[in-house]
């Protein structure tokens, strides 16, 4: 018989859960501890939360100079090598 | 953010035929992230910015020749790592890579500080569970979650993780690499992946914790 864990525990196997790292055995002493401790529930909630919301920052865009470059390095490469 | 197999081909098509759109697209879609993967080993964002063109550079080059054994995606960014750990050896200020990663996953550091949790004063006693919950964010205003500011402290918090945990999160949560692609491209065990992720994630959630906690007291 394992021993449950504690929430100090939990927190440190959170990403282990997400990644589907955990053992069945781990993973159910996981999910049995979560289904009883609202406390932890919160923490796995604000992590999704920062998961969704680090997932729905926009990357900067291109700065034109960089742009331009970009693509005066293509037409370089399409005329030496295509042509 | 994934790229059917079915549309690579076709952009792989259209560039090999010097469509260029086609290399808009592509250039679009990885040129920032390739930019940012390249400062974890450039000194500055100048340099980072060249070794981004230089892999654009390396990567029209390669093309004929690229034989479809690993995605586009994976093949860009893999020339990218090349080409920047190129130019940090011959930059000998800049740490390398290895050294990094050993030092951003050694020690057994806890992700929520052990004052958060109850301490055992005799051995009958368990401890270990929260002193107080963790707040439930769900009950915060939408419009101030979702708000540009958040996203300011987010970035915040990203920008000052050390430069590999800043580089997985990145990989993993923004740009929407699988764990495995980031273990290719960065060259580290899944284990390693996994911690990288796990201290980074940690350290933007209690970020976001206290911004909240101080924005709405």
């Amino acid at each position: 018989m394992t021993t449950p864990l504690t929430c100090q525990e939990l927190v440190e196997l959170i990403t282990d859960y997400f990644e589907g790292a955990l053992s069945p055995a781990d993973r159910a002493r996981f999910e049995d501890h979560l289904s009883a401790c609202t406390a932890c529930r919160s923490y796995l909630s604000q992590m999704r939360q920062t998961i969704k919301l680090t997932g729905q920052l926009t990357p900067e865009s291109i700065p034109l100079p960089e742009q331009t470059e970009l693509l005066s390095i293509f037409r370089d490469w399409k005329n030496n090598t295509l042509n | 953010m994934q790229t059917s197999l079915a549309s690579e081909a076709d952009l792989l098509t259209a560039l090999r035929q010097g469509n260029e759109d086609a290399f808009q697209t592509l250039f679009d879609k990885y040129h920032t992230s390739l930019v940012r993967l390249a400062t974890v080993y450039a000194n500055d964002r100048a340099a980072a910015e060249e070794v981004a063109q230089d892999t654009w550079i390396g990567v029209l080059k390669g093309l004929n020749g690229f034989q479809g054994r690993s995605s586009l995606k994976t093949w860009i960014f893999t020339i990218l790592i090349n080409r920047a750990k190129t130019r940090g050896q011959r930059d000998s200020r800049s740490l390398p890579f290895s050294a990094l990663v050993s030092a951003e996953t050694e020690s057994d550091e806890p992700t929520v500080s052990p004052d958060r949790f109850a301490q055992p004063h005799d051995p009958l006693e368990t401890g270990g569970h929260w002193l107080q919950s963790p707040r439930n964010w769900e009950e915060l205003p939408e419009a101030h979650v979702l708000s540009q500011e958040t996203g300011q402290h987010l970035k915040a918090a990203i920008a000052a993780l050390p430069p590999v945990q800043r580089q997985v999160i990145t990989l993993r949560d923004i740009d929407g690499f699988s764990a495995e692609e980031v273990c290719n491209i960065l060259e580290i065990s899944e284990t390693n992946q996994r911690v990288l992720l796990h201290r980074a994630r940690a350290k933007v959630r209690q970020a976001l914790e206290h911004y909240f906690e101080e924005s709405l007291s």
